[in-house]
């Protein structure tokens, strides 16, 4: 990005491409990308970062790919050195590469992986959680009591860029997402120097209502607008359209 | 005779409370959805950032952006809400989930819990379960009464690694219904033509009648 003296941070957000919302990045830069699985996945900054040609990064995301799609394209191409993750699954890339001891990986619990960037957001260095106590996970990690319960602490995650997905976004980068899609996406923005939105629309200044903002254009340095997108399935279930008389359901509040 | 995998989620089913907040684990657990009763007001919470989760969409009205934590498609009922994950595991290890229904690979006569990875074996991942197992109000645990080689799964104490200590509150298996007391597992209810002899030979630690 080029530096403008006596220029705030939060002008001329919007890039004309891929190529320049992720000017500036480079070997061996922590980058959180947003998605549950393919859930949510900035997929043209994905891809850009490996048209960009860098190399050695740390990947930080809950799933780094799913199904030989999404951020396996990373691991495919040997870019990525060390990945910070909650759950490999069926991601069979990441299984080749653990193995394979070419990708150290660290695999942590959600609600802690989420909340260590949340914190980093926030100016919270560190934080006690329950979560993983008599686990592996507490290892090496300082315990606590707190009113008779054992926590353990954990350190804010930081990154350099964060690439996420949004649906709508406007020119300061005020920006809602789209049911599930939002997942990692607003602790991760919080949490990286740099945050790059990819969004299906840029919408004009004024039309998403104040209150309708999921995340305030504070937590966004650059948007670049991509109208079409892959949106994969993952695990496509659904179930025959009932007659009229046979409304059963198989969960959720009734 | 025994609890069929659909009998084991209709006996779970039992134990949900009308007006409660319930998140369901991967795999068996995900079948009691079927079974909850019309009308008991049960909200299902889901770990990817939703409260109101509903069945799997009608043919043709799926949403690749809208999953559940198995990353299938799913519904969002009315008076459901979408969040992101901070606020999903604010929900759960805040204990403002009632009951967390999960798998288990092994159970301890203490409550501990392991369901994430099996030493030696192909580690899949932690995802939400150690936050669940640390956060809900009450873990239930569903699961085969021994492994498909025949090993017990309800142990003295647990050789896999724990997702969580003492947690576990009660388990519904194939054979039976037991709770995890201060003095080790207790029967509560044989399944349908099951002896208490054959729940015993199953485990691996003292069954209190």
């Amino acid at each position: 990005m080029t530096e403008v003296k006596n220029e705030g941070r939060h002008r001329r957000k919007l890039r004309a491409s891929v190529t320049e919302a992720l000017e500036g990045l480079s070997d061996g830069a922590r980058i959180m990308v947003g998605g549950f699985g393919l859930c949510g996945n900035a997929e043209a900054l994905i891809k850009g970062v490996l048209d960009a040609g860098v190399k050695d990064v740390t990947l930080i995301s809950n799933n780094s790919g799913n199904l030989e799609k999404g951020l396996a394209a990373w691991l495919k191409a040997d870019i990525v050195r060390r990945v910070i993750c909650t759950y490999v699954g069926n991601n069979e890339d990441l299984h080749r590469k653990m193995a394979g001891k070419s990708v150290e990986v660290e695999i942590i619990p959600q609600g802690t992986f989420v909340e260590r960037m949340r914190a980093a957001g926030a100016g919270i260095p560190a934080f006690y959680t329950p979560t993983g106590v008599g686990t592996v996970v507490a290892e090496g990690k300082e315990h606590r009591d707190f009113d008779g319960v054992t926590h353990i602490l954990e350190h804010a995650l930081r990154a350099d860029f964060a690439l996420i997905r949004a649906h709508q976004v406007d020119a300061f980068g005020n920006l809602r997402f789209w049911r599930t899609a939002r997942n990692f996406s607003p602790a991760m923005a919080t949490a990286a120097k740099t945050t790059v939105v990819e969004a299906d629309e840029v919408v004009p200044m004024g039309a998403i209502d104040p209150d309708d903002v999921h995340l305030p254009g504070i937590f966004v340095h650059r948007v670049v607008e991509v109208r079409e997108h892959e949106d994969p399935y993952e695990y496509k279930r659904t179930r025959p359209r009932p007659g009229e008389a046979a409304l059963d359901a198989t969960g959720g509040a009734r | 005779m025994s609890f069929s995998k659909q009998e084991i989620a209709a006996r779970a089913a039992q134990e949900i409370a009308p007006g409660s907040v319930v998140n369901l684990g991967i795999g068996l657990p995900t079948l009691v959805a079927d079974h909850i009763p019309e009308g008991s007001d049960v909200w299902l919470q889901s770990e990817n950032g939703i409260l109101g989760m509903g069945p799997f969409p009608y043919e043709g009205d799926e949403d690749p952006q809208l999953i559940n934590a198995g990353k299938q498609t799913v519904t969002i009922v009315p008076g459901g809400s979408t969040f992101d994950s901070a606020t999903s595991f604010s929900m759960i290890r805040g204990g403002h989930v009632d009951l967390a229904i999960l798998g288990a690979m092994q159970v301890a006569q203490n409550g501990d819990l392991a369901n994430w990875a099996i030493p030696g074996g192909r580690v899949l991942g932690i995802g939400g379960a150690m936050d669940l197992a640390a956060g809900a109000r009450r873990i239930l645990v569903l699961t085969s009464h021994v492994t498909k080689k025949g090993a017990p799964k309800l142990v003295k104490e647990c050789s896999f690694p724990l997702t969580a200590a003492g947690v576990v509150a009660r388990i519904i298996t194939d054979l039976a219904v037991i709770d995890v007391t201060p003095k080790g597992f207790r029967l509560v209810e044989l399944a349908p033509g099951v002896s208490e002899e054959e729940v015993r030979a199953g485990m691996d630690a003292e069954l209190l009648a």
